[in-house]
């Protein structure tokens, strides 16, 4: 081979591999990703049964009910609306009522979410950042913490 | 007073960076020998006075000094001592401290050691590192000064996130920026290697060592790290794809092609201008993760504060450093002279197929956790991109490449055979089908893509044992002499033998644990128990403790395996006085490779607990696989060659001065 086929093979190698990848990013993120959704987004515009969201907001108080083995019913609100969520599995440590939280799952045809995790986070001064501005959004959000 | 010494060595550290970012390069350009010399005494000083620093802060920590701010927000008195010292990273300034102390470290190993590194270039190395470090100590004096005072002192802290009151994070920071930071000086060597126009195959053995240094310690980092996050947070899982964990992991992929792509440049003179853009590139990465993890731009455990300030600044030293390192690359390298032609089935052409993938691999790392952060930005839709999207990107990147893995090593520089390679193989692979069958007969054919893994897993390490099995020449002269053999191999073939078994190692332990993992979450009343695999976990009580700075919750259960009592295992859910935050604490028995996880959930007033029990085959091959991957990195680092410097090579044949094969 001469230097300029060697070349052109190398290139054409990578050029193949390159775009490859790329297919394999575009068609995963077109198809992977997963939209945060306020209740009132999800009141208001719907979200088609099966797609997968990340709910988040305030759990609202009084909500949590459990049911043994670690079966959990809660309300998710951004004080306009709230949105019902079963979980089963174990609560993060700063799971409380009144505190910020994210879960992620789909809606069912009851309108209820199931959510297969639940994220709080590992710092008590801490608000998950959509949380913090789907709040922001219904004007309820003091902003003292992080 | 001491904090004072702190804060006026960081400032003399800053004065002298400016210093040594020009007059240094200046004497380089100029040919003015006095005017390099002063680089490597003040690289040492430089050094010298932010380990001073460094040690004021922890003499602050220490003797729980809360007039300084940064001790009095992160610590406080009844912390155990070990905690004190390891909280001094344990927050924002604190760690940018320790990431510019390492920076000042790479820089004075360069001036101590540097001796056979010819002075232009050693001095050009030194001058921008120091561009570097002043960067960073301007950023720390600007906007996160360690060692601001209160006026009034209060008599007690604040106290650290309790999660980050462990061993493992102990060690999981210092060894992660040892990696990130170390790529500093291969950055540093590159820029130099532009300015001065000159790059050769000796460039190449210099910055190899370097390199394989910060890989190792980046390999342990992420490894200690994977492990804390495994044990301390409680959900049973050793990879999330967090962005904070792909911040460490881009920098480690770029990283590994940086390696491969060193040898070819130093055995044979090619792939140049690739490998200084791969230098540019992974220091690049590890600054956009000292970004992404220290400017609150991703909310995790590392974001300690939110001070658009700070997020701003690095942003500009990210763009300057990125953007002037490319610019100059792009105006530089084609005065770079190409050399060593090779054909695309050789150990070049190998080394070139690793390179493509890894890059390709950071490059889908990085748009997965860069694209949420770019979409809010540009639409303001929040989403996630989680594992399912690495799952799908990542994987099938890595799949060929590994199988390529054992046919690196056996192919021949410069023009390989390929027939002759799959013939040296032939032993690995059928070891590899045996362990597709034997995984198959082992857990059935439910799952069909697990047994291809294992297989893949086992053809990795068959495949470096045999390379090391043919270089011995154990079958043509017999065991006793293969054995003197073996003595006398390189190191550094002997550290790519090991660092490809650990790489097998891991992927063995990613693909048991994950495909054939057992898991159960219940409620479990005392006296109740659970099977799993072959255990059964009897729930006997809980009982509440107190420990120095917490209370704590603990759940005792007894682990029986065929009747016999094995152990018993006491998780908790602690709650840390001084900040009033619960932790889950889980239990973990190690049976064989194996692990067997308990973590505790909702404690009922009953007395009942949530309890989530997990049976993890293999797990811990996942990390052990990273240990002996870096013992691999370390054996090839301690090779003589590397150290002493090979001869230079005869008078090597002059190409024409045609275009560059592509890189």
């Amino acid at each position: 081979m001469t230097r300029k086929q060697r070349r052109l093979t190398l290139i054409g190698i990578a050029g193949v591999v390159l775009a490859g990848a790329l297919g394999l990013i575009l068609f995963a993120l077109n198809d992977q990703i997963v939209f945060f959704q306020s209740p009132t987004d999800i009141v208001e515009k719907g979200v088609p049964p099966g797609q997968r969201i990340r709910l988040g907001g305030l759990v609202e108080d009084g909500s949590v009910e459990r049911s043994g083995d670690a079966n959990v019913r809660f309300k998710v609100t951004d004080t306009a609306n709230a949105v019902t969520v079963t979980y089963t599995g174990i609560l993060p440590d700063l799971f409380r009522e009144g505190q910020g939280v994210v879960t992620e799952g789909t809606v069912g045809p009851d309108g209820v979410f199931v959510a297969d995790s639940v994220l709080a986070k590992h710092d008590e001064n801490y608000m998950p950042k959509e949380v913090a501005e789907a709040l922001k959004k219904q004007g309820v959000w003091q902003g003292a913490q992080n | 007073m001491i904090v004072e010494l702190g804060h006026y060595a960081l400032v003399l550290t800053f004065a002298l960076a400016l210093v040594q970012s020009v007059v240094p390069v200046w004497g380089a350009l100029r040919g003015d020998d006095r005017l390099m010399a002063i680089a490597p005494p003040v690289s040492i000083l430089m050094f010298l006075l932010v380990l001073v620093s460094f040690v004021a802060l922890t003499i602050a920590y220490v003797t729980s000094d809360f007039s300084v701010v940064n001790v009095w927000e992160n610590s406080y008195s009844a912390k155990p001592l070990l905690y004190k010292i390891t909280g001094v990273w344990g927050n924002h300034e604190g760690s940018v401290l320790l990431w510019v102390l390492i920076l000042v470290f790479f820089g004075g190993l360069v001036g101590y050691f540097g001796r056979n590194i010819p002075a232009p270039l050693r001095a050009t190395t030194l001058s921008v590192q120091a561009w570097i470090t002043a960067g960073f100590t301007l950023f720390m004096l600007a906007t996160s000064n360690p060692f601001a005072r209160i006026a009034n002192p209060p008599v007690e802290g604040n106290g650290l996130n309790p999660i980050l009151q462990d061993i493992g994070l102990a060690v999981h920071p210092p060894l992660l920026y040892v990696g990130y930071v170390g790529f500093s000086i291969t950055f540093s060597f590159a820029v130099a290697a532009l300015i001065l126009g000159r790059l050769d195959a000796a460039w190449a053995r210099w910055v190899r060592p370097w390199t394989l240094l910060a890989w190792v310690f980046l390999t342990l980092g992420i490894a200690m790290g994977s492990y804390w996050a495994y044990y301390e947070l409680g959900w049973g899982g050793w990879w999330f794809w967090d962005p904070v964990e792909n911040a460490s992991f881009m920098p480690w992929l770029a990283g590994t092609a940086l390696l491969h792509s060193a040898i070819v440049m130093e055995k044979r003179d090619a792939l140049k201008v690739w490998t200084v853009l791969l230098a540019i590139f992974t220091f690049s990465l590890s600054l956009l993760g000292t970004f992404l993890v220290r400017s609150g731009v991703l909310t995790s455990v590392h974001a300690f504060a939110t001070d658009p300030a700070r997020g701003v600044f690095i942003l500009v030293l990210l763009c300057l450093f990125i953007g002037g390192s490319l610019s100059l690359y792009a105006w530089r390298a084609p005065v770079l002279k190409q050399g060593g032609l090779f054909a695309p089935i050789s150990r070049e052409g190998a080394l070139v197929f690793n390179n493509l993938f890894l890059t390709a691999a950071a490059t889908a790392v990085f748009v997965g956790t860069l694209y949420p952060l770019a979409l809010d930005i540009v639409t303001g839709d929040k989403i996630s991109v989680g594992a399912p999207f690495f799952n799908l990107t990542f994987a099938p990147l890595m799949v060929p490449l590994l199988l390529a893995v054992p046919f690196g090593p056996v192919l021949a520089w410069k023009r390989g055979d390929l027939l002759a390679a799959c013939q040296r193989l032939y032993a690995a692979f059928g070891i590899a089908i045996l362990a597709v069958l034997f995984t198959l007969w082992l857990w059935g054919v439910e799952n069909v893509l697990a047994p291809l893994g294992a297989g893949l897993a086992v053809w990795i390490m068959a495949g470096s044992v045999s390379e090391i099995v043919t270089r011995v020449k154990l079958f043509e002269i017999g065991p006793s002499r293969a054995l003197s053999r073996l003595w006398g191999l390189p190191g550094s073939a002997w550290g790519t033998a090991v660092a490809h078994f650990g790489v097998g190692i891991t992927v063995l332990g990613i693909v048991t644990a994950s495909a054939f993992q057992e898991e159960r979450i219940q409620t479990m009343h005392p006296g109740e128990s659970v099977e799993l695999h072959h255990f059964e976990v009897t729930f006997d009580g809980s009982a509440p403790r107190t420990g120095p700075n917490y209370t704590e919750d603990v759940g005792h259960f007894t682990v029986r395996s065929g009747g016999v009592e094995v152990a018993a295992m006491d998780p908790s859910k602690r709650i840390y006085t001084a900040r009033k935050m619960p932790t889950t604490e889980s239990a973990i028995l190690t049976s064989g490779l194996s692990q067997l996880y308990l973590s505790l959930g909702e404690v009922h007033q009953d007395g009942s607990m949530d309890v989530r029990v997990y049976y993890k085959p293999l797990v811990t091959l996942i990390w052990g696989g990273c240990l002996i991957m870096a013992f691999g990195g370390m054996l090839s680092i301690a090779d003589r060659r590397l150290r002493v410097g090979a001869p230079k090579p005869a008078a090597r044949r002059k190409m024409p001065s045609a275009p560059a094969p592509a890189e």
